[in-house]
């Protein structure tokens, strides 16, 4: 099956590596960076594309594009890997409606597009004949989709509720365990890489409400946006709030929550007991799935990293393969 | 490094440990009548039981009346004791032979904590108070208050009581709507289903 893959940080090069280790009977035939892209539908030599974009910052030849490749006949599966813009979308939203009218599947990390558009991707799939898969977009590594999807198939979902954050998770566990303020938490999430020079995106928490979004509008079918969410984050949460609740063997984390039959759609920091399954450590991600049948089932992964997101991404890249042609 | 999660047994058995993960306490308090024999560390076979369901004493009236000469005592004994273990306490009495003449209405008593934090001194904290109390139905049962530094919000972990999960929640949308005015933040407990 042959690939084609726009975008490649940390995600991207995870995605390829594990193509190029892994005895998958995938062949990346397209490749496009910021600022260069390549072409060559006998299969690329991933090894020597790596190296050449380590030491010159380009995977391909300058003036290669996204839409060079959108257009070209050299793929069946687009992956798209490039870094996402939670209030247009673009351009990987252009790349992936593109793909999907010329009946290509798609598979993307990008929470943007599928949180700001999912309803018309969703049609513009189903009217082409095409996949668009989104595994990586919430949790990580944790296969959140196919659980729901395939795993817990007949059953109606309840409720959904977790940790879907694992910056907002490392600084709480931090300030709980080491009694660190809020600042020096955050400090020192900076310092290891969990947390971006801007962190408002994490610890206000808009980056759970947008996976909260894609959840409620991919598994309930529901039309929601990220207005709809109601949201507190962490930043007003004191040290000494955590104290009072570790009194009773109780902590506190922020948790997402959707609850279709109260119509709540909610990312708060919650008190809970440190024995709740959902108490993950450090940059740990949880989410605990309520059904009719199953009972409770909780999953719990790593949320973030350039390996665990190209596992999601690669799964949701075989589960296209070999249900192609399969379908009614 | 430490092991991530939870330990198996927790993750494992869900269903079993449920009760646990509900932070509502709800006891039910309630009053009884009770017979025993009349002989030295009886009483013992009346509060043991109490206290291994996890219940809690509020008061016991032992009265011996001179001029009845039995073998036998009444106590009289008011108890808080956790929902649903009114059953297995009265079953604990018959097996030690201790004989129940009465059992008085039974009061059902909710408590749920939340944590509180901003400038609850500065917005006027027995307004805040009394907004809960004066309703009738709930009532601010206990506060616990940490100050880091003047001009710092400071956290407090509030208690509210009352006679049904109904009214619990029609006072935190009273505290919700405070908080909002007042502008502090409020962090509840995250609820099991």
């Amino acid at each position: 099956m042959r690939i084609a893959m726009l975008g490649l940080g940390s995600v991207g090069k995870g995605i390829a590596r594990a193509i190029l280790e892994q005895d998958l009977g995938l062949s990346l035939t397209a490749v496009a960076d910021s600022k260069s892209g390549r072409i060559e539908p006998s299969g690329i030599d991933i090894a020597s594309m790596l190296e050449q974009k380590e030491r010159t910052g380009m995977c391909g030849t300058p003036g290669v594009g996204a839409a060079d490749i959108l257009a070209s006949d050299a793929y069946d599966i687009l992956i798209e890997v490039s870094p996402t813009n939670a209030e247009t979308g673009e351009p990987a939203l252009g790349y992936i409606r593109e793909a999907l009218s010329r009946g290509m599947s798609v598979v993307t990390s990008n929470k943007g597009p599928v949180a700001l558009d999912y309803q018309s991707l969703h049609l513009l799939a189903k009217e082409h004949g095409a996949y668009l898969r989104y595994e990586a977009t919430v949790c990580g590594a944790i296969p959140i989709m196919h659980t729901i999807e395939s795993g817990l198939a007949g059953n109606t979902i309840t409720k959904l509720y977790g940790v879907f954050n694992g910056t907002c998770n490392y600084i709480l566990t931090r300030m709980a365990e080491e009694g660190l303020t809020y600042q020096q938490a955050l400090l020192e999430a900076r310092e290891l890489g969990y947390a971006e020079a801007d962190p408002t995106y994490d610890v206000k928490g808009i980056d759970a409400a947008i996976k909260l979004v894609i959840l409620a509008n991919a598994v309930w079918g529901m039309e929601k946006t990220l207005d709809d969410v109601e949201i507190t984050g962490i930043d007003g949460v004191t040290t000494a709030a955590i104290a009072l609740a570790e009194e009773q063997d109780l902590t506190i984390r922020l948790i997402g929550e959707i609850i279709p039959a109260e119509d709540v759609l909610r990312v708060s920091p919650r008190i809970i007991p440190k024995s709740h399954p959902l108490v993950v450590e450090e940059t740990l991600n949880a989410v605990a799935i309520d059904t009719e049948m199953a009972g409770e089932i909780t999953l719990i992964g790593k949320g973030a990293g350039s390996l665990e997101t190209a596992s999601a991404v690669i799964s949701d890249l075989l589960f296209i393969r070999d249900c192609h042609g399969r379908r009614s | 490094m430490p092991f991530p999660f939870p330990p198996y047994n927790v993750v494992k058995d869900l269903s079993r440990s449920r009760l646990k993960y509900f932070q509502d306490a709800i006891n039910v308090q309630v009053s009884m009548k009770l017979e025993m024999k009349d002989s030295p560390g009886q009483l013992v076979s009346v509060i043991q039981p109490i206290s291994e369901i996890g219940g809690n004493i509020l008061s016991v009236i032992h009265e011996r009346d001179p001029a009845v000469k039995s073998d036998v005592l009444d106590v009289q004994i008011l108890c808080e004791i956790p929902e649903g273990s009114l059953e297995p306490l009265l079953e604990s009495f018959k097996q030690r032979g201790v004989s129940v003449l009465r059992i008085g209405e039974e009061r059902l008593l909710v408590r749920r904590s939340v944590i509180l934090i901003g400038h609850l001194i500065h917005t006027d904290i027995s307004d805040t108070i009394g907004k809960i109390d004066s309703t009738g139905f709930a009532e601010v049962h206990a506060l616990s208050m940490i100050m880091p530094a003047i001009n710092e919000p400071s956290s407090t972990k509030m208690t509210i009581k009352s006679d049904s999960l109904a009214n619990i929640n029609r006072a935190l949308d009273i505290l919700r709507d405070v908080a909002r005015q007042k502008e502090f933040l409020i962090i509840e407990p995250l609820e099991d289903v």
